[in-house]
């Protein structure tokens, strides 16, 4: 089996249009929730989302790639480009290679309702244009990305609800792993659009909390009231050691444990077992002791359910005394298919500046998030393991376990 | 419409939305070679001609076309 590395990381989101920016948010404790009136008149519930600029790739994409990106995929062509130069990763050795792409999308409501526009109002599908097609794909932005690109390794996009990010990043450790592929972009985007968001406004899911957008998200406190979504595109580049060595990459993280499970239950209600199993399963993959984990990046998303079976799963799996937890989502909102990657990036510029992102606007604790080690300030700690979680719709539950490289 | 005003929408609309260089779009030039059209473009054509000449074509009609001159000629029949 082979050592998994991760030599590159970017990320594209409303902390940060680079990982240098997104850093500085995390140690800031800065929110990048806003108010858009726009959803309001939309007929939202809640009109809180992530402050998430739509690129300008004119210079940098050309016109025939340009036209079958959605926003996701340019989020994530942003952040991919930033990780692979930050892993020395260059053209001529990405043609020279079978460099896969693995990423975690789940919805193009923006460009589906964009086509079907379209076609009710000039009643001919040709007058859709020829971009909408790749655009409104689940896959779209691994196939925008492998053809700007150039992949030629495995090639596939990974649905999983808010753990797809995440998920992606635990295949593509699992096909290196066993010697199927030697490097994979991995990562995951999300749309910002209100029509990615409205009928998931409209289960009651967000934060209704409007006044002071950058409170709303509040994971783990008592008066939490729902979660904020947001999104962008977070990517990661991993690799066996093997070929991290050869090329002399920089190795930021070795990758020691991929958990995942399903919970078999409810289709919006997670629970405690079946996150507890995805937790030993990464535990025991990467051999990792509960007393060794420096911080979990929880999933906790600042619904009333959801982070309450967390807190429970964290307490089950490391008991009193666990580690430092915190939701960076208190910063970010949810940033749902692409979570579970940004997540690992956030976790990534944690352990290389080493302190632990507040879960800001935590001040009360209920009787289950109590039991855990939450900061709400910034605590300054050499952190060696980290565990990150993602749980999703149906149930799905991924854990990923990271560790600093040692020889 | 005359036809130096289609020469200009047409013009405007493939520097804009084709991203065409103005020294590429040469009245005789093979149109296909100069703009590297593939088959993806001509559906993009069509919709550009809807939307700025009001009519509907396929992209069978472009079989026809060569130059940007044939171009032109092609969509001054029909708005004529």
């Amino acid at each position: 089996m082979n050592r998994v590395v991760i030599t590159g990381r970017g990320v594209y989101s409303c902390l940060g249009k680079n990982v240098e920016e997104a850093t500085e948010s995390l140690k800031a404790g800065r929110s990048g929730i806003i108010f858009d009136p726009i959803r309001k008149e939309m007929g939202f519930r809640s009109a809180l989302v992530g402050n998430v600029e739509i690129p300008d790739l004119k210079k940098e994409v050309g016109r025939k790639d340009r036209k079958a990106m959605p926003e996701e995929a340019m989020y994530a062509f942003v952040s991919t480009k930033e990780a692979l130069a930050n892993a020395g990763m260059t053209q001529e050795f990405i043609d020279e290679n079978e460099v896969g792409i693995l990423f975690g999308n789940d919805s193009t409501a923006g460009a589906v309702i964009e086509g079907v526009d379209l076609l009710r109002a000039k009643k001919d599908t040709t007058l859709i244009g020829s971009g909408n097609i790749f655009q409104s794909m689940n896959s779209t932005v691994t196939m925008n990305l492998s053809t700007i690109f150039r992949l030629k390794g495995v090639n596939f996009t990974i649905s999983a609800a808010c753990a797809s990010g995440s998920h992606s990043i635990g295949m593509g450790y699992l096909l290196i792993k066993m010697g199927l592929q030697k490097q994979v972009v991995c990562g995951g985007a999300q749309e910002v659009n209100p029509y990615a968001f409205g009928s998931f406004d409209g289960i009651g899911t967000f934060s209704t909390q409007e006044d002071e957008p950058s409170k709303a998200s509040k994971p783990f406190d008592k008066n939490r009231d729902g979660l904020v979504p947001s999104g962008g595109g977070a990517t990661v580049i991993l690799e066996s050691l093997e070929s991290a060595q050869a090329r002399g990459a920089n190795i930021l993280a070795e990758v020691v444990g991929y958990g995942f499970s399903s919970n078999g239950e409810h289709i919006s209600n997670p629970n405690k077992d079946g996150q507890v199993r995805a937790l030993n399963m990464a535990m025991e993959m990467g051999g990792v002791k509960p007393s060794e984990v420096d911080y979990i990046n929880a999933h906790a998303t600042s619904t009333p359910v959801g982070d309450g079976f967390e807190a429970q799963a964290i307490h089950h799996v490391f008991g009193d005394n666990g580690p430092l937890v915190s939701s960076t989502k208190s910063m970010t909102g949810h940033e749902c298919w692409m979570a579970g990657a940004s997540e690992l990036v956030y976790c990534l510029a944690m352990m290389e500046n080493g302190f632990v992102a507040p879960n800001i606007n935590f001040k009360e604790a209920d009787e289950h998030s109590e039991k855990l080690n939450i900061p709400n300030k910034r605590v300054e700690k050499e952190l060696n393991t980290i565990v990150s979680n993602s749980f999703g719709f149906g149930g799905t539950n991924s854990t990923l376990i990271i560790r600093k490289f040692a020889h | 419409m005359d036809k130096a005003q289609i020469i200009e929408t047409v013009n405007e609309f493939l520097m804009e939305e084709f991203e065409a260089d103005a020294a590429d779009i040469v009245a005789g030039e093979n149109m296909h070679e100069a703009l590297d059209l593939d088959s993806l473009d001509y559906v993009d054509l069509v919709v550009l001609i809807d939307e700025n000449f009001g009519f509907k074509t396929t992209s069978e009609d472009f079989q026809s076309i060569t130059t940007f001159d044939d171009f032109y000629d092609f969509i001054a029949s029909k708005v004529g």
